[in-house]
């Protein structure tokens, strides 16, 4: 398979500043060192409790924000200190569903204006006139083609996401990265976008970043898992890898809270509960960043950071004591 | 799913922020502007302030068109025959009121009220409205270019603002209109008077809207829909004027209603101060300062453009408060 993103190292600190002169004092560590790649045609999930630093990871990626180390290569191409004139060509490639459907629409543009602003910006010309190219991506997404003219408010939650989908599709990207597409959504609609999002894969063979806060809804559609914590990955894997034999024993506690529908299986698997909140990212705790809600945390775990070391082959793990080590 | 709300989309379209807005070319669908109006519709007192302006505004244009064209205001007739020759005051009870004058006439000249009340509409307003616009583009340029850029230039246009605020603004007023000559930048007259007070009222009104706008703009830049644009590769005047603009429209109107009864309150006391338009043009506010000297024993004088500003300035507040209400996103 293509590796069509790489990231090396990738880090992304916001300055604080306080104070009449505006000083800097400490650095919120939203995103503090990830490898990753992203191979061509996968949907690899990122799972994460919420502030973990999932949407600034989705944000660099696009480059909508730039990176303070690290690297990220698309399709073998150095783009971490792009210019904004050099990005611009190459948002065509890379596009990003945004994780709030009312926010993310104009409130004040037509859905026309809003799925045809990709051909605006970008300058396409479509065979068939923008009109029609918007409403073959509104019906492509399950929309009527008829509401061209109508606003955002007038759409429900589910639909309004559509929308989002549909423009993020204009231009044919090659990389989706999908910032929690349906967190904000009733939970009997999240279901039918997760399957619209898989079908549309199937169909036009694209590429995810998906971004989630419980492995639950990623569970059918994600090739890969990487859940972060604290603005580090702890445990990457392929799917079923993860979910069945997790070694992090971060991905084992939320594991366990995602429901599981088989009572026979149920029974046998006690629920761990994460006690205390998750520590600021503008201070982490020192080594292993978790050690502070964990079960199993020994003196080592607090001295010596654990390196994100391949157990298996495929599966990549942050822990001194793993689960289910490898045998 | 559900189905999209449904609002009749016949609903008449009032599109006072389509000159804002601009973007979008041909809007057709249920736009928030239906909802507000739809809602503004049902505030009776903001509907008879709209009125009262609309009415005011109507009869202001007449005043100035048709006076220009035919000379149908006769605000040089002196009624010396309806004038007591030993009090100066007009002959009669209530200043002189009669069908001829329905508001009666001034003591001395002798001149009709309502004319000059008619005639001091044009100027009053047009002085507001145009100082008003003034104010309103300043504000929202500097207001959205501080709020979206943040930084070293918001500090810049923020601290530019507290100056504006701090400057004292009616003595300048007064020292300016006082030094400026009666021919200057190739104006002269009333034209110049007029275009002073524009200036002055306009330009130094700018920061109120600059910030109310650097602050909305503040909390609109946050919202994904701007990321989206930015995605897209969109250049910065496209999301200064296409996305963020467009959302500021409810604001900015608000805002206008606002500031031109408050404009007309002080181009009023410009010309109360004797540093507005000249006499004999009329103005509300020589008028009333012209009342000032008979406020003993022609009180109705002093009445008549008290009455008209404090209609004028009433009727705007509470359409410019009904306005906002039904604007209100968050009584949506
Ligand atoms: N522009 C910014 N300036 C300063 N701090 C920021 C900024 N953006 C994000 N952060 C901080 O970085 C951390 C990670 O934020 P991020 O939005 O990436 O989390 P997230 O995993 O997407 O969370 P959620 O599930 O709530 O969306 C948070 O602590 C947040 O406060
Ligand atoms: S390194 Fe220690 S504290 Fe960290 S997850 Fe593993 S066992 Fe827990
Ligand atoms: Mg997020």
């Amino acid at each position: 398979m293509d590796e069509l993103l790489t990231v090396s190292g990738l880090e992304k600190h916001f300055p604080v500043r306080r104070g009449l002169l505006q000083r800097r004092t400490g650095a919120v560590k939203a995103v503090d060192g990830l490898d990753f790649t992203v191979n061509s045609g996968e949907t690899l999930a990122l799972v994460g409790e919420s502030g973990c630093g999932k949407t600034t990871t989705g944000r660099l990626l696009t480059r909508l924000l730039a990176p303070s180390a690290g690297r990220i290569e698309f399709e073998g191409r150095d783009i971490t200190h792009l210019s904004t004139a050099a990005l611009r060509p190459l948002r065509r490639d890379i596009q990003m569903i945004f994780q709030d459907p009312y926010s993310s629409l104009n409130p004040r543009h037509t859905v026309g204006t809003i799925v045809g602003a990709p051909y605006r910006l970008q300058k396409v010309q479509t065979p068939q006139g923008t009109k029609r190219a918007v409403q073959d991506l509104l019906e492509l997404v399950g929309l009527n083609p008829e509401h061209y003219n109508r606003y955002p408010h007038e759409f429900s939650g589910g639909q309004r996401q559509r929308i989002g989908i549909a423009r993020t599709l204009a231009l044919k990207p090659k990389l989706i990265v999908a910032d929690e597409p349906v967190s904000a959504l009733d939970v009997s609609i999240q279901a039918q976008v997760v399957n619209l999002l898989e079908d549309l894969q199937n169909e036009l063979g694209l590429t995810y970043v998906m971004i989630a806060h419980d492995l639950s809804v990623v569970r059918h559609m994600s090739d890969r898992v990487a859940v972060m914590y604290l603005g580090k990955i702890v445990e990457l894997a392929e799917r079923t890898a993860l979910y069945e034999r997790p070694m992090h024993p971060y991905t084992v506690a939320l594991l366990s809270a995602v429901p599981i529908p088989d009572p026979r299986r149920r029974e046998g698997r006690e629920r761990i509960r994460l006690t205390g909140d998750v520590p600021s990212p503008l201070n982490p705790p020192p080594a292993c960043r978790f050690h502070t809600r964990c079960w199993k945390a020994q003196d080592k775990c607090r001295t010596v950071e654990p390196p994100l070391l391949e157990l298996a082959p495929g599966h990549q793990t942050a822990c001194h004591y793993p689960e289910n080590p490898p045998t | 799913m559900t189905a999209p709300m449904d609002v009749p989309s016949s609903a008449p379209e009032a599109q006072p922020g389509a000159v804002l807005t601009g973007a979008g070319g041909s809007i057709q669908g249920r736009s928030l502007r239906q909802i507000a109006w739809l809602r503004l519709k049902r505030d009776r007192v903001a509907m008879a302030g709209g009125v009262v302006v609309a009415v005011l505004v109507l009869a202001a244009l007449a005043a100035g068109v048709l006076d220009k064209l035919f000379g149908l205001i006769p605000t040089t007739a002196f009624n010396q025959d309806l004038i007591d020759p030993d009090l100066q005051i007009p002959k009669g009870a209530f200043g002189g009121i009669s069908l001829a004058h329905p508001l009666g006439i001034e003591p001395t000249s002798g001149r009709d009220l309502l004319a000059r009340i008619f005639a001091g509409s044009w100027i009053s307003l047009l002085i507001a409205f145009l100082a008003t616009m003034l104010s309103v583009v300043i504000g929202t340029l500097m207001g959205v270019v501080a709020g979206y850029f943040g930084g070293w230039v918001d500090t810049l246009i923020s601290r530019l603002m507290d100056v504006f605020l701090a400057f004292p603004l009616l003595v300048f007023a007064l020292a300016l209109a006082g030094v400026v000559p009666d021919n200057a930048f190739g104006l002269s007259g009333d034209v110049l008077r007029i275009a002073l007070l524009i200036f002055i009222i306009g330009f130094f009104n700018w920061p109120y809207i600059g910030r109310i706008i650097r602050g909305q703009t503040l909390s609109l830049r946050e919202r994904e829909f701007v990321d989206a644009a930015k995605s897209l590769g969109a250049r910065q005047p496209y999301i200064l004027f296409r996305e963020l603009l467009p959302n500021l429209a409810a604001p900015i109107l608000v805002y206008s209603t606002l500031l031109i009864p408050t404009n007309i309150l002080f181009e009023a006391a410009l010309s109360f101060l004797g540093v507005g338009v000249r006499p004999p043009t009329p103005t509300w506010g020589g008028m009333l300062s012209d009342a000032a000297h008979y406020y003993q024993i022609d009180p109705e004088f002093m009445l008549v453009p008290g009455l008209a500003i404090f209609v004028t300035v009433l009727a705007f507040n509470l359409f410019g408060d009904g306005l906002r209400d039904a604007l209100d996103p968050r009584a949506r």
